[in-house]
């Protein structure tokens, strides 16, 4: 599996990290409600088909990368710098 | 003050392989630039220099800026004199740079880097892994790299490289 990070080019998946569900970029305000915050810290979609997800670029550039990708073909449909507001 | 002895990270010998050869480089000054937001123009003409894209090497008056990461780069050279609109940092001795040299280095290195090294120029930089190893490889030319490594490492680099380059010889040699 190869990732295209958006500052160096193809690279191989053992230089990354994964975090977790793009979820984590939608963090609720202070007085949100319990239940944006559940939602923000626990619930989950599983698709079968289009997600998106928080990569680290640890082995590499040190970006924060949002990879959209297709569950069921595994295509890697997208690869956006979370910095910047590109993502 | 006391009286600080410089002490290399090695202090091997040379070591050469199939006509390529592994050297522990001479420390240098190294100084990483990370600009502030939207201060990465300033910083360049600041330094005189400009600032290098992703994977690129900025070379001036025996100074080079080497890209090291998003929005930072590592000056390697005499250390900035002007105030930077940046967060710099002497790292000079947190890193070892060692040099592999010949015809068998992108042969070796394939062995350690997860990165297709037939095709880079001179002036190309990559930020990427020598085995598990966080890795700053400097291309000086087609067969002549610079390998930066954390000073803490350096041991298992130059360990690593070399079983690559024995291997590499070996195959050589059999082939020959």
């Amino acid at each position: 599996m190869r990732l295209t990070c958006p500052f160096c080019g193809p690279r191989d998946r053992r230089e990354f990290h994964y975090y977790g569900a793009a979820d984590y970029l939608n963090r609720p305000g202070p007085e949100a409600a319990a239940s944006a915050w559940d939602d923000y810290l626990h619930n989950r979609d599983n698709p079968a088909g289009v997600t998106q997800d928080l990569w680290y670029h640890e082995q590499g550039c040190a970006a924060w990368l949002k990879v959209t990708r297709n569950t069921v073909t595994h295509e890697i449909l997208a690869v956006d710098a979370v910095a910047g507001g590109a993502a | 003050m006391p009286d600080l002895i410089a002490k290399p990270a090695l202090g091997h010998a040379p070591l050469t392989l199939a006509g390529t050869t592994l050297t522990e480089e001479p420390q240098a000054r190294i100084t990483a630039i990370a600009p502030f937001p939207g201060q990465t123009d300033a910083v360049a003409r600041a330094l005189g220099m400009a600032f290098p894209a992703p994977g690129q090497v900025v070379e001036s008056g025996g100074r080079s800026l080497v890209w090291a990461g998003r929005d930072i780069a590592f000056l390697i050279g005499d250390a900035p004199t002007v105030a930077l609109a940046a967060s710099v940092t002497d790292q000079s001795d947190a890193w070892v740079t060692l040099a592999l040299r010949g015809p068998q280095a992108v042969a070796a290195l394939a062995r350690l880097v997860s990165l297709d090294l037939r095709r880079v120029q001179a002036g190309q930089c990559f930020r990427t892994g020598l085995n598990h190893m966080p890795l700053v490889l400097i291309v000086e030319d087609a067969d002549r790299f610079r390998l930066m490594t954390f000073r803490s490492m350096a041991q298992t680099a130059w360990h690593e490289v070399q079983d690559a380059l024995e291997k590499v010889a070996a195959r050589a040699a059999l082939t020959a």
